[in-house]
């Protein structure tokens, strides 16, 4: 958990308050914090005069927004049909083996969370994973391992 | 049939003045542009194929003085990655290209919605705008472009579905007619372009129509981007000129025991072995946005389909019938075909409710779920029954 | 005017219209489920396809408007098919428990499945081995996600006629649903409660929550004394679903059925609407003396009516910084509720803790407000059971009595009396009508300067009115009112409650007194009444209510005999002591989601 503070209405000045604000405000928050907050989402609601509901149903289209408390170092597993095919399985195990930790689940620390998601670009390059914003591709088991223990020291 | 063969052609990627060539545009008017691009017979490369100059028409001929023209950045079909390329090494021609389309339909504002997927390429984006920005005020021109961001759902590839998320909703598409160049983003008239759509059309203007109505086939005017994936030697991007058969793509790219190739991605065609001969690549055969996916005889074509069900249950806007409930109900068909606790004749009923989906789902996405089933069910029916 | 052929038949259509309506208009009829004449076009649920001549795929009529030369099939073979399978994908994620299903054979997916779907269904269950919820934590309704079809009409509902959007579509593909803030139990968010989302339900996946069996187990215990109250427009939509027409007043039958279902006393809510007006007209002309006379800054204007519960609830959550504004009166069904096991039972002699009170209401929010912690004024809970004018015909149809041929009966006394100002009250600008029928002859003598009462400014479907009443030749007490210019204001349906109140809170806006209710139309249109309800349905029942009002011998508040009667031996004066401990309630400050 954490708690948004001034966030919320700094980001509302900066992108405004009228409908189309609620996706940058929600990205910039998701940006920030990796996930929304209940008590976010209701201050967003509360900035945009919406309703909270609509800014959850609206969140919960979007599988970068997520509604639950994510790790400060997200890891995102494409697993489309190039990705699949050629070592996403191996390059999972990898990852949790070293994280110890199943696919959906945040490490203790809260510093990873491991997911699986839809074609992210890269199946000339497959397998491929994201970490936050950033891609890494032509992955080997290895590769993977030595990508993360980097995170681990930052 | 026409069958241009497999040539490489280089005009997306090719560098160019953009200074000149938008002086060159500006100095055009709205229906000299619209001819040319209609004169190009360029479609839309975003995979539906509309016919570019047409759309730009319609638009310039709304009376409503507001008016978008946005590129569709959101590239989500599996297996195509070449408007990232194009954003990575071309940006300034799509910009260009906007102000170009800006230009032909009297729009002064354009917006790009980028995938969330591609967000790490923002700050090279925004100093590649910025010097366009730049680059239009230096020759005195008035347009201007801001970036939206997609935060994860193919649906909002989507022309009407991409607007909704701009606008700050769920991406639903909406219900048509209204058209988009009637009432598109904002509910003004809208021109939605693809990203190599909009580079194509500054290079048709940059070079002529003619140079492009010498490349492709009458249907299948000019080149493509091409996204080149799955079991190939020489996995990439290339830009081909339309036209070639899915057997001589093979004999370029295929690894010497292609069995099938996905052209268009999981929305699109599944073409066997025995028919790569006569099928062409392009509007007149089989249309692509870009993806070819080439697949061994290592593969299991039920693990491709099953792989393109799960994507499009989980990537339905869930709106529509059809489209939400069909998708789980051929997902978990093919499921219990598999396992054989369905007898393998419910695979026609499955063929049949994918041709309802077809003409009765909403949008694009659930009209489309049904080629890949087919084309697999089809042509490797025995690979799919238990 | 466009010309289309529908099955070759040539028709001429406005532009704009719809095919659904166009082939409608020539007697085709189309079947339709997320389509509803209240709410704008979804085009979600695909079952009203039909083929158009030359286009790829099928088209949704309800949202295709129709053109010139447009050539319509509404049952070719494509479409028979398609419409099958949907139909059929519908019901593959709809828990079909139809026997035990409290909307068997109430059902729009039902009445579908009837006619496209008989025999072994072609696809697999998807609810089986899917989690689902039913959420019971409203005391008004229970949602049921295993019933819900997806069509949206509850969400469109409730942000376009309710603006309150306590529930919304959420996530997408096959986990999208209608969710509440993050899942939350309905009594924890934003919800009114109002039902209209539930009159709206095609299926069972939002149905009231029943007190049937309570209400039954009650009337044959012998130890309990079972009085009943009858709102004003449940009189005027009851026969809906009995077998009359829209627009049918049913007040002598209901009577008659309710005391054959052996109810011990069968009392009307008009008694305590007339007793409302006394209360709440005094406390507005109170409010208004301190404010001008007395210069009293502490009061608040203007003073909203309070009688509704679902836009109680609303302005709890929407507008805490202006329940001051809200009439400390409590609605008619609470008023009904603490002099029926007070003052009712003293004049029976009977033991309080052994009279039951049951209200029958056009409305489901009534079932919280009863519920409120407040409400048990009495020592004991004022209100026991509020049934739904939906479920009042469901005991009417399992006692087997026959309806339609009921004799009219008259209501019992004591708080069975009632007037014109009364029964107005169910139809939106009618709490106002009788408010201003009393007030202004309290303050002139003189009755309200309208021809034969008919406050006809404050009346219609209007979603916001407006009126001004010159105030001229006063009596001695109100003498700081001559000349001075009344200005009144009413909505109805919460979208419009919520404009009018922000007008007013951002000052856009002044007036004195202004009428809210929750649902379209007022109570009439309540979220409890018969399905389906529309404008047409609204527009009937409410030319029921005046014509209930102008037949009534006695048609102002004050001068209901029972009225003066209460005031003499019980009350003593509108706004006294006892008023306040039995008559009079607070509101608390709710969460804004």
């Amino acid at each position: 958990m954490y708690h948004t503070g001034n966030l919320v209405k700094d980001l509302a000045e900066k992108h405004g308050r009228k409908r189309e604000s609620l996706m940058p405000i929600l990205q910039d928050i998701v940006r920030k914090h990796n996930y929304l907050t209940d008590e976010a989402m209701v201050e967003v609601a509360t900035e945009l005069d919406i309703s909270a509901a609509e800014v959850y149903g609206t969140a919960s289209f979007y599988t970068f927004l997520d509604t639950v408390p994510r790790g400060k170092n997200v890891i995102r597993v494409c697993k489309t049909i190039t990705c699949s095919m050629k070592g996403k399985i191996e390059i999972i195990n990898a990852i949790e083996e070293t994280l110890r930790i199943k696919v959906g689940e945040t490490t203790p620390d809260r510093m990873f969370t491991l997911l699986e998601t839809n074609c992210i670009g890269w199946c000339h390059k497959a397998p491929a994973i994201l970490i936050n914003d950033m891609p890494y591709t032509d992955l080997t088991p290895e590769s993977v391992v030595d990508i993360i223990k980097d995170y681990m020291r930052r | 049939m026409e069958n241009k063969g497999l040539n490489k052609v280089d005009l997306i990627f090719e560098k160019i003045d953009a200074k000149s060539t938008l002086e060159k545009a500006f100095a055009m008017t709205s229906e000299q542009i619209i001819e040319q691009v209609l004169e190009s017979g360029l479609k839309g490369r975003g995979g539906a194929g509309f016919p570019t100059g047409l759309k730009w028409k319609y638009t310039a001929a709304e009376k409503e003085p507001e008016k978008y023209i946005v590129c569709n950045a959101d590239e989500g079909e599996p297996g195509t990655f070449k408007d990232r390329e194009i954003l990575d090494k071309a940006a300034y021609k799509v910009y260009g290209g906007m102000a170009i389309a800006g230009k032909a339909m009297g729009a002064r504002k354009g917006y790009i919605y980028l995938r969330g997927e591609y967000s790490y390429l923002l700050p090279q984006l925004y100093i590649e705008l910025y010097k366009f920005h730049k680059l239009i005020v230096e020759i005195g021109y008035d347009f201007n472009i801001e970036y939206r961001m997609g935060s994860g759902a193919y649906i909002c590839g989507e022309e009407s579905a991409l607007f909704e998320s701009i606008e700050g909703f769920r991406g639903e598409p909406r219900n048509k007619p209204p058209y988009p160049t009637t009432s598109g983003l904002f509910a003004k008239p809208t021109s939605i372009n693809n990203v190599e759509t909009l580079v194509t059309a500054m290079m048709i203007i940059e070079k002529g129509a003619d140079m492009y109505v010498k490349l492709g086939t009458k249907d299948s005017r000019g080149s493509k981007v091409f996204s080149i994936s799955g079991d190939t030697p020489i996995p990439g991007i290339f830009e081909l000129e339309l036209g070639m058969t899915v057997q001589e793509f093979v004999n370029a790219f295929g690894d010497g025991d292609t069995k099938a190739v996905q052209v268009g991605g999981a929305s699109g065609f599944c073409v066997p072995r025995k028919k790569f001969a006569e099928t062409i690549i392009g509007f007149e055969g089989v249309p692509t946005g870009g993806s070819m996916k080439l697949f061994n005889s290592s593969r299991s074509m039920y693990n491709v389909l099953h792989n393109y069900l799960e994507f499009f249950t989980e990537e339905s806007c869930g709106q529509c019938t059809p489209c939400r409930v069909g998708c789980q109900q051929l997902l978990k068909g093919v499921e219990m075909v598999k396992k054989g606790d369905s007898k393998s004749a419910y695979l026609n009923e499955l063929v049949k409710l994918a041709d309802t989906m077809k003409i009765a789902s909403k949008c694009g996405l659930g009209q489309s779920v049904g080629n890949a089933f087919k084309s697999i069910v089809e042509n490797f029916r025995e690979e799919v029954i238990y | 005017m466009v010309t289309l052929k529908i099955n070759d038949h040539q028709v001429k259509v406005a532009e704009g219209t719809t095919v659904l309506d166009a082939a409608r208009s020539l007697g085709f009829n189309i079947p339709t489920l997320c389509n509803h004449q209240d709410l704008c076009v979804a085009g979600n649920c695909r079952v009203c396809v039909v083929e158009m001549k030359g286009a790829r795929t099928l088209i949704a009529s309800c949202a295709m408007p129709a053109s010139e030369g447009m050539e319509i099939y509404t049952n070719s073979l494509k479409v028979r098919n398609a419409r099958k399978h949907i139909v059929e994908l519908l019901l593959s994620e709809h828990r079909a428990d139809c026997t035990k299903c409290y909307k068997n054979q109430n059902c729009e997916l039902q009445t579908l499945a009837n006619e496209f779907s008989f025999g072994e269904h072609i696809f697999l269950d998807l609810v089986a081995g899917r989690p689902y919820e039913i959420d019971r934590s409203s005391p008004s309704f229970v949602k049921d996600d295993s019933k819900c079809i997806r069509c949206q009409r509850c969400v469109r509902t409730c942000a376009e006629l309710q603006h309150v959007s306590a529930i919304a579509v959420a996530n997408k593909g096959s986990h999208q649903k209608i969710s509440s803030f993050h899942d939350r139990p309905m009594s924890h968010v934003v919800c009114t409660n109002c039902g209209q989302c539930v009159n709206r339900c095609p299926t069972g996946a939002l149905v009231e929550k029943t007190y049937i069996d309570q209400v039954w187990d009650a009337i044959y215990d012998p130890d309990k004394h079972v009085v009943v109250q009858t709102a004003p427009a449940v009189r005027v939509a009851l026969g809906e679903d009995l077998g009359f027409d829209p627009g049918e007043r049913v007040t002598g039958k209901m009577v008659t059925a309710l005391r054959q279902l052996g109810f011990d006393s069968v009392l009307d809510t008009d008694f305590t609407a007339d007793l409302t007006i006394v209360e709440e007209g005094t406390e507005l002309l109170t409010r208004l003396k301190r404010v001008l006379v007395e210069g009293d800054k502490s009061v608040a204007l203007p003073m909203f009516t309070s009688c509704s519960p679902g836009w109680i609830k609303f302005i709890e959550h929407k507008f805490p910084h202006m329940l001051s504004n809200l009439s400390t009166c409590k609605s008619p069904q609470q008023m009904f509720g603490a002099l029926a096991k007070t003052f009712y039972a003293e004049k029976r002699g009977l033991d309080p803790s052994k009279v039951v009170s049951v209200s029958i209401m056009p409305c489901t929010a009534k079932k919280f407000e009863a519920d409120r912690p407040e409400m048990r004024s009495s020592g004991f809970k004022d209100i026991d059971y509020v049934l739904t004018t939906r479920e009042l015909a469901v005991m009417i149809k399992q006692a087997g009595i026959d309806f339609l041929s009921l004799e009219d009966e008259k209501y019992d006394s004591i708080m069975g009396a009632s007037t014109g100002a009364a029964v107005i009250f169910g139809a939106t600008g009618g709490v106002m009508e009788a408010a201003l029928r009393t007030a202004y002859e309290i303050i002139t003598g003189r009755s309200v300067p309208f021809s034969n009462l008919d406050v006809v400014p404050v009346r219609g479907m209007e979603g916001v009115k407006e009126a001004t009443i010159k105030i001229e030749g006063t009596k001695e007490d109100w003498k700081f009112l001559e000349g001075a210019e009344l200005k009144v204001a009413i909505a109805h349906g919460l979208v419009n409650a919520n404009k009018l109140v922000k007008a007013v809170s951002t000052g856009k806006a002044s007036y004195h007194f202004i009428e809210i209710m929750a649902c379209p139309g007022g109570c009439l249109g309540g979220g409890g009444q018969p399905i389906p309800t529309n404008m047409e349905i609204r527009k009937k029942r409410m030319e029921a209510i005046y014509a209930e009002d102008t037949h009534m011998a006695i048609r102002k508040s004050h001068e209901n005999p029972e009225i003066v009667a209460i005031y003499k031996e019980f009350l003593e004066e509108p706004n006294g002591h006892k008023s306040h401990k039995l008559l009079h309630t607070r509101y608390v400050k709710r969460e804004s989601y």
